[in-house]
């Protein structure tokens, strides 16, 4: 039998029995994400597997697996039947902890800002900024925070004739950490994660920032309140990091 | 008769024809009611399928649910009717999604076992035409608003046609997939 390396974690069932490929594309904390096929040879489907963790009592790691896997995919679920771009989910299996997704054609914003054509200008980063301000602020419209907000946790769509810009419509990904809220509070909470992390990852487009605030504080009744919120947590942030 | 694999199921064929303007249906429903083990096979009525992915999402769930011991009805052929149901209850997704004396265009999904014996005895008992399943076919065949009270889809829009969009088979494939949890 071959010897399998420490970071080649044994699949779950069916997969660990499966003649399909199965391509590695991340191996975050939490989660190993595959690209892979699903119902047909032809159509790409994401997979996501919450591998065990041996440090756990067996009894706790099902359990939390379960809750995790549930809560993300129910999560997917409403946002899809309220209106909110995100993946659709096609299975799951929270004994086993995996999730097949639809698989999304395209790039993570974090990836197109990185690789994006410096001498096309600001206009093109302002109505990314634009879209994903429209987005965030659909998703808190319908009582939902993300809980995780960065700019790898947002996907553009594209095609072969937009690939490389930063056209595309946002998909939102990632919902492991989602909760479902009605507090103002912690809607301002998801937007000031999404502030700083931008900030670190994108400080060259950190200055247009405003322009995902703008787009959101027109997408819903409250928003505006939103983003008053927003100031105190940014305040708050502030103190706290003084404090060291 | 289409023979078709699940992308990580190698082990388990399935063999898919669909049938339009049965005639026997009743014949058919008696066998499954009596037991008769010559026809073990998933019978579905087509006016409730929405897409070919529905109907395959509900044979991979089932074949999963197989291999992890946790079937909720009789075998991996009934589990497939009730796998298409957004809940629990095995009656109601029999009547829902099952035979009825006069269902007319009819899936039958056979797991596993000899292609050859399997086409022979369907095209032998069952009394239609065999046709390719398609999403046109489905398309043409099923009821759109039935689909939509099954799986609490928002009624179309005042003007607009009753029919269900890419959007619809997502939200299908999530209730199935969280069906029990
Ligand atoms: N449905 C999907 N379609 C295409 N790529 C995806 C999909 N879901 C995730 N990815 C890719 O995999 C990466 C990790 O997925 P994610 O759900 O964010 O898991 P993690 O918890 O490891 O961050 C994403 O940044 C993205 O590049
Ligand atoms: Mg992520």
């Amino acid at each position: 039998m071959a010897t399998e390396t420490t970071s080649q974690r044994p699949l779950p069932a069916p997969f660990n029995n499966s003649t399909d490929s199965l391509t590695l594309i991340t191996q975050g904390a939490e989660a190993l994400l595959y690209k892979t096929t699903f119902l047909t040879p032809t159509t790409p489907a994401a997979l996501k597997i919450r591998p065990s963790k041996p440090w756990r009592h067996p009894t706790l790691d099902k359990r939390l697996t379960r809750q995790r896997i549930l809560a993300e995919a129910r999560v997917l679920a409403k946002c899809k039947r309220d209106g909110v771009s995100v993946p659709a989910v096609l299975a799951l299996d929270w004994e086993n902890g995996w999730t097949v997704s639809e698989w999304i054609e395209g790039v993570t914003v974090k990836e197109a800002l990185r690789k994006r054509n410096l001498e096309e200008g600001d206009s093109a980063v302002q109505s990314l900024m634009q879209r994903i301000g429209h987005a965030v602020g659909t998703l808190h419209s319908i009582g939902v925070i993300h809980g995780d907000l960065t700019s790898s946790n947002m996907m553009l769509r594209q095609d072969p004739t937009t690939h490389g810009t930063l056209d595309g419509d946002i998909v939102l990904i990632d919902f492991g950490l989602a909760t479902q809220a009605t507090q103002e509070e912690d809607r301002a909470v998801d937007l000031y994660v999404l502030e700083r992390a931008f900030g670190s990852t994108h400080p060259r487009e950190e200055a247009l920032f405003g322009v995902v605030l703008e787009a959101y504080g027109g997408v819903y009744k409250g928003a505006r309140a939103t983003l008053r919120r927003l100031e105190d947590v940014r305040m708050r942030g502030r103190k706290k990091s003084m404090l060291g | 008769m289409e023979t078709t694999h699940l992308p990580h199921l190698p082990d388990h064929p399935l063999h898919i024809c669909l049938f339009e303007q049965v005639q026997n249906a009743s014949f058919l429903r008696r066998q499954l009611l009596e037991g008769n083990t010559d026809f073990e096979y998933a019978f579905l009525d087509a006016s409730v399928l929405l897409s070919k992915n529905h109907v395959l999402a509900s044979c991979f769930r089932s074949i999963n649910d197989l291999l992890n011991n946790r079937l909720k009805t009789r075998n991996v052929h009934s589990e497939i009717v009730f796998a298409l149901s957004p809940n629990s209850n095995i009656a109601e997704s029999f009547r829902r999604f099952g035979l009825s004396d006069d269902s007319k265009n009819i899936v039958a999904i056979k797991v596993g076992g000899d292609r050859a014996k399997i086409e022979e005895h369907l095209l032998a008992n069952v009394e239609g035409k065999a046709v390719e399943l398609t999403d046109e076919a489905l398309a043409g065949m099923h009821d759109a608003a039935r689909i939509r009270k099954i799986y609490r889809l928002e009624a179309p829009k005042k003007g607009e046609v009753n029919v269900l969009s890419r959007e619809s088979e997502a939200l299908l494939l999530g209730s199935m997939a969280l069906k029990g949890s």
